[in-house]
C-alpha cells in the first residue's frame, strides 16, 4: 500500500511551479491552449506571467524564446508529441542553436509521453520525440517515471541554463520513489540489482520492467532494473559502473524500437565504453497503429507488454546462455543459476 | 531601472544624421554592401540592397537607441533582423557604428571571421539567428512582452522581407502581438515583392499587405522604402506611437536596388552581377 498518493505528473510539477513562481517573480509560463486543474489557480494568481498562445506550438515556442532573451525562465506547455514535432524547427532555430550563442532558460513540459493518451491514436501517442530531442545537441531530456520524480525536476528546470525537454506521462502512475525522489546528479536509479541481465527502462516502461523482473525472480531469474531519468545530463561513469557486471542489457521504452530513442543511447554507451554486454532493445515495433485497446492490450500487440517483455527476456536469457556454452571461454554469465 | 550617464555616453556618441548626410549614408552603405559582394560573391546582394535605406534610418536616424561597446546592453531597442541572407548591408552599418573592427569586412566568408554568407549573434549587433526565415517576428513579439513585463521603455523593431511572411509562424505571432496590444512592437517589411524565384504577386500574393496586416489588428503604414528621409520619419512616428496596439511600415522597395542587371531581375536573388559592374558601380562617385 503506498504511502504517498499517486498524482498525475503534471499536477504535481505544475503545483511545485505555482509555488515557486512565487518566490520568483523571472518564471513566466506559456502553453498552447492546454490546462489542468492547477493551470487554472496559476492563471488567476499570475496573470501577467501565464500566457495561452492558443492552438499555435510554433508561435508557442518562439514567443518563449523571446521571454529567454529577456532573462525570463520559461515553462512551455502542451501536448508532448505537437510541443516536440509541431514546431522542431522553432526549437531547432530559437532555442537549439539560439542558446549556443545567447544565455536562455526555456523548459517544454510535454504530456502524453508513449501510449498514455490510450485512445487518441497516433497523433496524440508519441514514441519519437525521444529520438527527434535526442538529435538536437543543446536539448536536455527529461523522462520520470512517477510523480515524486517529476516534481523533482523542477530544480534542474529553474538552475540549469539551455532548453530542456521534460516528458510526462498523461495518466497517474504508481509511485515508486516513496522514500524520496531519485539523485537527479546520477540521472538514473537502481531499483533492483543482481542477475545476469538488466532491464534499463524511462517512463512508463520503469513500471512494466519492476513488474517482469519480479515476475521473473518468482521463476527463480533474478534481473536488474534500472530507472532512466536524465537522458542527456546522466552521470556516465556511474552508469558504466553499474552496467559493468551485466552480460545483457534490455532497453524499455515507449518509442519506436532501433529509430534513435532509448536504444540508441544505450548502444552508443556500450559501444563507447567497450562493455560487454550484449543489448536488446524493447520499444515499439511495426510502426504506426490505428487499434484501439487499454494501455497494456496496445502494449502487447507492439511487443512491450508485460508479457512480452518477460518473454523476451526469457529467450535473450536462454541466448546469452547459449553464446556461453558456444564460447566456453567468456566468462559473462558467471552469475546465472 | 535608472540608467547612469555613462552608460548612455556609447549612445550620445553617435549624433543622428538628416537630410544630405543621411542619403549621403545611405548611398555610402549602398556602395560597402557593394564592397562586400564584390570581395565575397557567396553574399546575396539583391535582398540586401533593397533594406539599405531601412537599416541607416533605423541605425543612423536616431531611431533606435544602442551602445556599440555593449551590443546587449539592457537599456538598448532591441532590433531583430530576419532578413537571412538579405541584410549584408548591415555589415558596413555595423562596422562602421563601432559594434566590431572594420578589418572584418576583409574577410567576410572567411575562416576566423565573424561575418558569413548568412549573419547570426556571434556578430555583435545581432540579436538572433538567421538564416530560416520567419522566425524573428515570433521572437520579436516574446521579447516585446518580455519588455512590457517588465515594465521597460524600451522598443522592439523587426526587419522582415515580404517573401519571409508567406512563413504561416508568422502570422500566429501577429494575431498573438494584436491581441495582446503589444504597442511596443514594430515590424518594419522590405517589401521587394520578390522571393527567389521571382515576383511574390506570381508565387502567393500578399495582395494589399498593408491592409492584411491592419485586418489583423494592426496599425499600418507603407512607404517609398528607398526615400531614406521619409523611411526615417514614418519609423520615428511609428516608434513613438506605443499606446495602441503592434505597428507596421511597408517600405516599397526594389530588389537588387541601383544595379542594372539586378534590379527587379525575377531571379535577382541568386544572379551575382559580373564583378567588372561591380568595378565600375565603385569608382563612380
Amino acid at each position: 500500500m503506498s504511502a504517498i498518493k499517486p498524482l498525475a505528473m503534471r499536477d504535481a510539477l505544475l503545483q511545485q511551479l505555482l509555488q515557486a513562481m512565487g518566490q520568483d517573480a523571472d518564471i513566466f509560463f506559456t502553453c498552447a491552449d492546454f490546462g489542468s486543474p492547477v493551470l487554472d489557480r496559476m492563471r488567476a494568481q499570475y496573470p501577467d506571467r501565464f500566457i495561452n498562445v492558443g492552438i499555435a506550438e510554433q508561435n508557442l515556442i518562439n514567443v518563449s524564446a523571446g521571454l529567454a532573451l529577456e532573462g525570463y525562465k520559461v515553462f512551455a506547455y502542451a501536448i508532448a508529441p505537437f510541443i516536440t514535432m509541431r514546431c522542431l524547427e522553432q526549437i531547432r532555430v530559437s532555442l537549439a542553436l539560439l542558446s549556443r550563442l545567447r544565455p536562455m532558460n526555456v523548459n517544454l513540459i510535454g504530456v502524453g509521453a508513449g501510449y498514455s493518451y490510450v485512445v487518441s491514436g497516433p497523433t496524440h501517442q508519441c514514441y519519437e520525440d525521444l529520438t527527434v530531442m535526442r538529435a538536437l545537441p543543446s536539448m536536455s531530456i527529461y523522462s520520470p517515471a512517477d510523480h515524486v520524480a517529476a516534481s523533482a525536476l523542477l530544480a534542474p528546470c529553474l538552475s540549469k541554463a539551455g532548453p530542456k525537454y521534460v516528458r510526462l506521462d498523461a495518466q497517474v502512475l504508481p509511485v515508486v520513489y516513496e522514500a524520496g525522489p531519485p539523485d537527479l546528479a546520477r540521472g538514473f536509479h537502481v531499483h533492483r540489482q543482481g542477475g545476469p541481465v538488466v532491464l534499463v527502462a524511462t517512463g512508463y516502461m520503469l513500471h512494466t520492467a519492476l513488474r517482469a523482473a519480479e515476475q521473473l525472480a518468482g521463476l527463480h531469474r533474478p534481473v536488474g532494473v534500472i530507472d532512466f531519468i536524465d537522458l542527456t545530463g546522466f552521470d556516465a561513469g556511474a552508469l558504466v559502473q553499474a552496467l559493468a557486471s551485466y552480460a545483457g542489457i534490455v532497453t524499455l521504452e515507449e518509442g519506436f524500437a532501433g529509430r534513435g530513442g532509448l536504444d540508441a543511447l544505450m548502444f552508443d554507451l556500450v559501444a563507447r565504453h567497450g562493455l560487454a554486454a550484449r543489448v536488446l532493445n524493447l520499444g515499439v515495433q511495426g510502426g504506426y497503429r490505428f487499434d484501439l485497446g487499454t494501455r497494456a492490450e496496445l502494449h502487447e500487440q507492439v511487443g512491450i507488454g508485460l508479457q512480452s517483455v518477460t518473454r523476451s527476456v526469457k529467450r535473450f536469457l536462454q541466448s546469452l546462455a547459449d553464446d556461453q556454452r558456444a564460447h566456453p571461454g567468456k566468462t559473462v554469465l558467471e552469475r546465472v543459476d | 531601472m535608472q540608467a547612469s550617464v555613462a552608460e548612455f555616453s556609447g549612445e550620445q556618441a553617435q549624433q543622428p544624421l538628416q537630410g544630405q548626410q543621411l542619403r549621403d549614408k545611405a548611398h555610402w552603405v549602398w556602395r560597402e554592401t557593394l564592397r562586400v559582394h564584390r570581395h565575397a560573391p557567396e553574399t546575396r546582394l539583391a535582398s540586401s540592397l533593397s533594406a539599405v535605406e531601412i537599416f541607416v534610418a533605423l541605425y543612423y536616424g536616431g531611431v533606435l537607441r544602442f551602445d556599440p561597446s555593449r551590443p546587449l546592453w539592457a537599456e538598448r531597442d532591441r532590433c531583430i533582423i530576419s532578413k537571412g541572407h538579405g541584410s549584408i548591408c548591415m555589415y558596413p552599418i555595423l562596422a562602421d557604428l563601432g559594434f566590431f573592427p572594420a578589418e572584418e569586412l576583409s574577410r567576410v566568408c572567411h575562416a576566423g571571421g565573424i561575418l558569413g554568407g548568412i549573419p547570426d549573434p556571434v556578430i555583435p549587433g545581432y540579436e538572433t539567428v538567421n538564416g530560416s526565415l520567419g522566425h524573428g517576428l515570433g521572437v520579436a513579439t516574446g521579447v516585446a512582452l518580455g519588455l512590457r513585463g517588465r515594465g521597460s521603455a524600451r522598443a522592439v523593431f523587426v526587419v522582415t522581407g515580404d517573401g519571409e511572411l508567406h512563413e504561416g509562424a508568422n502570422w500566429e505571432a501577429i494575431m498573438f502581438a494584436s491581441h495582446h496590444r503589444l504597442g511596443n512592437l514594430n515590424l518594419v517589411v522590405d517589401d521587394n515583392r520578390i522571393s527567389m524565384l521571382g515576383p511574390t504577386d506570381q508565387i502567393v500574393s500578399h495582395q494589399d499587405l498593408g491592409a492584411r496586416l491592419a485586418a489583423f489588428g494592426w496599425q499600418c503604414e507603407s512607404v517609398d522604402g528607398h526615400d531614406v528621409e521619409a523611411v526615417l520619419e514614418h519609423l520615428t512616428r511609428m516608434k513613438a506611437a506605443t499606446g495602441g496596439g503592434p505597428k507596421a511600415l511597408v517600405c516599397r522597395t526594389h530588389k537588387g536596388h541601383g544595379v542594372p542587371d539586378l534590379e527587379d531581375a525575377p531571379l535577382c536573388h541568386v544572379i551575382n552581377p559580373k564583378p567588372q559592374l561591380l568595378d565600375e558601380l565603385l569608382q563612380r562617385p
